[in-house]
């Protein structure tokens, strides 16, 4: 067992110049940093993210997310945190189950303005031009695995995924099968240094994005830089109606997936009430934008002591 | 019986898949930001030696394989069996020519060896990652060519053939690494 850091000097000198170029970024756009508790009351209801509970009474956060719109329905304006967020179980090369996150929001911005507005951050804190590309996920599935996604039906999905090999035994819900043939086969073929910005969701997948038009997909983004998944952004859901709606929705998954249940954040609910202002927001991992920059294998080499030396 | 969540999986863990036995060579842990989890492991079947990939749901389990590596000195062949025996308990096993495949030319009485054990039957047999073995046939060196590196085969007692230095002659004991099955040196007694 060592007691020394996983990542070298020279990775942590490049992390504390990130967080100055980004404090530096914010700085120039007048966006006001903020920060809201890691222990909080609530607990995150997403049946995909296991929230930690903490013995006397709490949860660990796992996205600064709901305080952050609380924020922003208080009449904060534009906003940015930089802070540690935990989830259970994600342990692996590009997952630390403690790991830093940026978190911002701009008022008066779609999800197509704030996606130019990352991809201006990374080549910021990159400080090199990068390829940037941006793809709808449907033309991503028809163009990479010649399927549908917001048609093909789970028996199409499962049957792609087995005669690539991939497939789980037992059956999963569609969306499952969805990130499956995402995460095993069309993200892994990204040209490394490129960015690929995925745009429009499908609906059943739009987390706290508002729908497009069209009703079938979501005002959603995920930025990737190579095969890294790197931000998630929308323009954010502010109907309250359909906000209850779908943590309702996150809450009968967890039933179906038989985890534990977790109680709807009732003080975010009423912050949404009151009225979110027309805007959108992003979380970017910072720790992974650093291992692209350093040209990190492994999210350990870019945090002094990861989870297995902590 | 054990089972392992794909949250515990690592290099070397034993797990059953399809009634196999099988070992962990790598665990890839894939998961979206907003969405399911999976584990992407690579895997060696303990019978044949084929590895192949499978992907797990993150959390679920799988059954863990009794394979326990044990030391074991090897004491005869009958033809069809290899036997090793516990020196702790003197219990004895019998080895197939399957497991003994990789391991059988380096094969000498009394060496001690790995003997993989799945549910107490041999799978695979590994033998010391250095062994001496005497030299029972090899030609002469030939006088007048020292050009460096020169090289020409021997076979040694239990079977093997390596190539050796061209000083070598028969009735010598050589160190051989049976992981790359090269001659290390001249272990005359």
């Amino acid at each position: 067992m060592s007691w020394r850091p996983g990542a070298s000097l020279h990775a942590l000198a490049e992390r504390a110049r990130m967080l100055q170029r980004i404090r530096a970024f914010f700085m120039a756009r007048g966006v006001l940093e903020v920060e809201t508790p890691l222990l909080s009351r609530a607990g995150n209801t997403d049946p995909s993210i296991v929230s930690l509970e903490v013995c006397d009474g709490g949860w660990l956060h796992t996205s600064p997310e709901f305080p952050m719109k609380r924020l922003l329905a208080a009449g904060s304006g534009d906003i940015y945190q930089i802070c540690k967020v935990l989830r259970g179980g994600e342990s692996g090369r590009f997952h630390n189950p403690e790991f830093t996150l940026l978190e911002w929001y701009r008022l008066g911005f779609d999800d197509r303005r704030l996606a130019d507005e990352v991809v201006a951050l990374i080549g910021e804190v990159a400080a090199r031009r990068l390829e940037v590309v941006s793809v709808s996920y449907r033309s991503l599935f028809l163009d990479a695995l010649g399927i549908d996604p917001l048609r093909a039906g789970v028996d199409e999905l499962q049957a792609l995924a087995r005669s690539r090999g991939i497939a789980p035994d037992g059956d999963m819900p569609r969306d499952d099968w969805l990130d499956l043939l995402l995460s095993h086969i069309v993200t892994p073929s990204f040209p490394a240094d490129r960015l690929t910005v995925v745009t429009d969701y499908p609906a059943s997948q739009a987390a706290l994005a508002r729908l497009n038009a069209d009703g079938e997909t979501a005002a959603r983004f995920e930025i990737y830089w190579g095969a890294a998944e790197l931000a998630n952004g929308y323009f954010e859901l502010t109907d309250p109606v359909e906000q209850r709606r779908r943590v309702a929705a996150e809450q009968s998954a967890r039933r179906q997936r038989d985890l534990p249940p977790i109680r709807a954040d009732e003080r975010f609910l009423q912050a949404i009430d009151h009225g979110l202002p027309d805007c959108a927001g992003v979380a970017l991992g910072l720790d992974r934008l650093l291992m692209k920059v350093v040209g990190a294998e492994h999210i350990g080499e870019v945090i002094a002591f990861d989870a297995g030396r902590a | 019986m054990a089972t392992y969540s794909t949250n515990e999986f690592r290099g070397g863990m034993k797990i059953l898949l399809d009634g196999d036995p099988y070992s962990i060579i790598e665990n890839e842990f894939v998961k979206p930001g907003k969405g399911q989890a999976f584990n992407r492991v690579k895997v060696r079947n303990l019978k044949n030696g084929r590895v192949l990939e499978k992907t797990f749901k993150s959390g679920e389990t799988v059954e863990a394989a009794d394979v326990i590596d044990t030391e074991m000195q090897y004491i005869y062949n009958d033809g069809d069996f290899w036997y090793f025996m516990d020196p702790d308990t003197y219990e004895q096993v019998g080895a197939s020519k399957a497991a003994v495949e990789g391991a059988v030319k380096y094969l000498k009485e009394q060496d001690t060896c790995v003997v993989t054990l799945w549910n107490g039957e041999p799978l695979l047999v590994t033998p010391p990652n250095f062994v001496e073995l005497l030299v029972t046939q090899c030609d002469p060196g030939v006088r007048g060519d020292t050009a460096q590196g020169a090289t020409k085969p021997a076979t040694v007692e239990t079977g093997a053939t390596v190539r050796v230095p061209l000083f070598i002659e028969e009735g010598d004991v050589l160190k051989i690494d049976t992981r790359t099955g090269e001659y290390i040196s001249r272990a005359n007694k």
